[in-house]
């Protein structure tokens, strides 16, 4: 088997080589100039409150740190969530008390994350433009699973962490080794008669709280 | 009839095929307008979209080897497959290492290519597919009609009876969120229990070795984050050089694809991550073609393709005939270029023709592939390589005796109109003509013959 796939490897290459012949691409390729030239956004919590809205997510905006408890409070009441996954370094004070918030730590079973009705986590960045949040595995965040299983996500930003487009997030996600997802509104189908559908797999709910100051 | 001509007939037949086929590409194309036109340099990003992809092909081996020793460095490893058959024996042995006879799948074009669900059925692995079309899809063993929707097809009816049929529930409504509930529940369940996960990539990062899956339900994250083991099948064409690429290709793609300013999800992972997710991935390097289509300096511009089809919903050809009729796992415009180029003219001869030369699909690619000047340039190698049909070699022949002289052409026009009346109605030829023109006239409504000829009517004056 080793050989066999050794073999294929140098015969692929080789196939690209003829097939190029000597067309080669000047290296370093040429910089995609439009999309690093993306225009800033004027006012990006604006700006990224609206987008989110438009995937029909759920967004409130709080003036600073003391307040984000209190909305996470309210959002996990509008999903009637009982109880909350949470990342083991969240800070303290955005889980309410009267929820019965589970750490991931040691790492809960994905059968059970099934079974908890939200979880509440921190992000990376948000992306204005696209109203995306993104998601690195680092602090507040948790591993992949614990944003996957239950059904209400609701995901605290700093004003601070809002970027204006799509390229300026790839930017400064450069050289990050940890898996990232980027989230845009709840997950959705239109496979059925064309209909979209809000909430397949992922979590059906998406609640985002934005924090103007930290 | 032979090839497109024939299938299409089916699709042309089937009035519910047509209409879903026409409601959703009216959407879609309405949608990806919209989130365009929002982008205020959409021709530059479509300009550096083709560029990033051209960079990609024209050093493809320097990048896939600078892919593997990335992804190899992040505890990855990764596998190549010259042809369909190699990839399907690389991934059933892997599954079989790890003693699943199952596995949770992502919709991949690039598995679907293969035949991958069968080569793993038939080494006793069974393979679930986990979009929602495609499950509607497997379950009906059906096959797919559209890249962004493939069951479209299908109605909710149909959805319905089949769910109930196969998934022994009882008592469902055509309401597309109850529809798509009971395809959670029976989903979620898999998704827990199984424990290797196929994909399909979007993107693989040659500088950095992260693969990128774009997709919209969520079970794209399920099968990359829940499994122990991952298994990603890779067109050697979806290489992007750099890490910066994906500023471009994640506005191009969604934009295009679903309309949308972005996509619900998009996963990227680079190897494997201690405590998160999947600990031992592999990556599989699918050729199969690939490099024959490389090989045609005007042709290889099809593998800029992203697989968007945005080319798909535009397409008049595509509107009224159907995924099917393509009888390839490519269909619409872009499949009409790519399956000659890299499955062969043998099997897809008829392909290039399918097409009006419209434009309409150039216009749209996010990636500028120019899709009627690939087609052009293919039928002409169709007809050097293998010969034009017989058909229109008869009635180039025929055209060219009666255009000779005026008095042969006047005689042929009065045969016609003479010829002609019977088979008119409404002033359209209902029935094919006869002879050599048989099979122009069988997929075209033409207008019947004037009762009076121009030259005719320049004389009674
Ligand atoms: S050819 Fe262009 S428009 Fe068609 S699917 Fe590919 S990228 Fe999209």
């Amino acid at each position: 088997m080793a050989f066999a796939m050794s073999a294929a490897r140098a015969e692929v290459l080789r196939r690209i080589r003829d097939a190029l012949g000597d067309e080669r691409a000047p290296a370093p390729p040429p910089a995609p100039a439009a999309a690093a030239a993306a225009p800033r956004v004027a006012d990006p919590v604006a700006r990224f409150t609206q987008r989110v809205g438009d995937y029909r997510a759920g967004v409130t905006v709080v003036e600073d740190a003391s307040e984000v408890g209190a909305a996470v409070a309210a959002a996990l009441t509008r999903h009637a969530a009982a109880d909350a996954v949470v990342p083991a370094d969240l800070p303290a004070g955005w889980v309410p008390t009267g929820i019965a918030a589970l750490a991931d730590d040691p790492p809960l079973p994905h059968a059970r994350l099934a079974q908890v009705g939200a979880v509440v986590t921190a992000c990376a960045l948000a992306i204005a433009e696209t109203g995306t949040l993104i998601l690195d595995g680092g602090v507040g965040q948790g591993r992949r699973a614990i944003t996957l299983l239950p059904d209400v996500h609701v995901c605290v930003v700093g004003a601070d962490q809002i970027v204006g487009t799509v390229p300026e997030a790839i930017a400064r996600l450069a050289g990050t080794p940890r898996p990232l997802t980027l989230v845009s509104g709840p997950s959705a189908t239109s496979d059925i008669g064309f209909v979209r559908v809000e909430g397949v797999h992922g979590p059906r709910r998406l609640e985002v709280v934005v924090s103007r100051r930290a | 009839m032979s090839g497109f001509a024939s299938a299409a007939r089916a699709g042309l037949d089937d009035p519910q095929l047509r209409r879903n086929l026409r409601q959703a590409t009216t959407t879609i194309r309405a949608k990806r307008d919209a989130a365009v036109a929002e982008v205020d340099d959409w021709e530059g990003l479509r300009t550096a979209g083709a560029a990033i992809k051209d960079a990609a092909l024209l050093a493809l081996d320097a990048h896939l080897e600078r892919l593997e020793a990335n992804v190899v460095a992040a505890g990855g490893q990764v596998h190549w497959a010259r042809d369909a058959g190699e990839a399907n024996a690389i991934v059933t042995a892997l599954v079989r290492a790890t003693g699943a006879d199952e596995v949770v799948k992502v919709k991949s074009m690039a598995t679907e290519e293969i035949g991958l669900n069968a080569a793993l059925a038939a080494a006793g692995i069974a393979a679930y597919e986990t979009d929602l079309a495609e499950l509607i899809v497997q379950l009906g063993d059906d096959r797919p009609s559209h890249i962004l929707v493939p069951a479209i097809h299908r109605s909710r009816e149909d959805i319905r009876a089949l769910f109930e049929r196969e998934l022994g529930e009882t008592g469902l409504s055509t309401d597309p969120a109850e529809l798509a509930g009971v395809a959670r529940r029976h989903l979620r369940e898999r998704f827990l229990r199984v424990r290797v996960g196929v994909s399909g990539a979007n993107f693989a990062v040659a500088e950095t070795g992260a693969i990128c899956v774009v997709e919209s339900e969520g079970n794209g994250r399920m099968c990359t984050t829940l499994p122990d083991t991952l298994i990603t099948v890779m067109g050697i064409e979806k290489v992007v050089p750099r890490w910066e690429d994906l500023g471009a290709m994640l506005q191009l793609l969604p934009r295009s694809s679903t309309g949308e300013r972005m996509n619900p999800y998009t996963s990227l992972w680079t190897g494997v991550t201690p405590g998160d997710g999947p600990q031992a991935f592999h990556l599989v390097l699918l050729d199969n073609g690939r490099t024959t289509a490389l090989a045609d300096a005007i042709g290889r511009q099809a593998l800029r393709c992203i697989r968007c089809s945005a080319c798909l919903n535009v397409c008049p050809v595509y509107e009224r005939a159907g995924g099917h009729a393509y009888d390839a796992t490519y269909a619409g415009p872009i499949g009409a270029i790519l399956s000659p180029l890299i499955d062969g003219f043998e099997r897809h001869a008829t392909l290039p023709s399918a097409s009006t030369l419209c434009g309409a699909c150039y216009e749209v690619c996010p990636v500028k592939i120019d899709i009627p000047s690939v087609l052009i340039h293919l039928r002409g190698r169709v007809a050097r390589e293998h010969g034009a049909p017989p058909s229109e070699r008869a009635a180039m022949r025929a055209m060219a005796r009666v255009l000779g002289t005026r008095r042969k052409y006047e005689l042929a026009q009065r045969a016609l109109r003479t010829a002609g009346r019977p088979l008119s109605r409404d002033g359209r030829l209902e029935r094919r003509l006869p002879g050599p023109l048989k099979p122009w006239t069988t997929f075209r409504d033409l207008p019947a013959p004037p009762e009076q000829t121009f030259r005719e009517w320049w004389r009674s004056r």
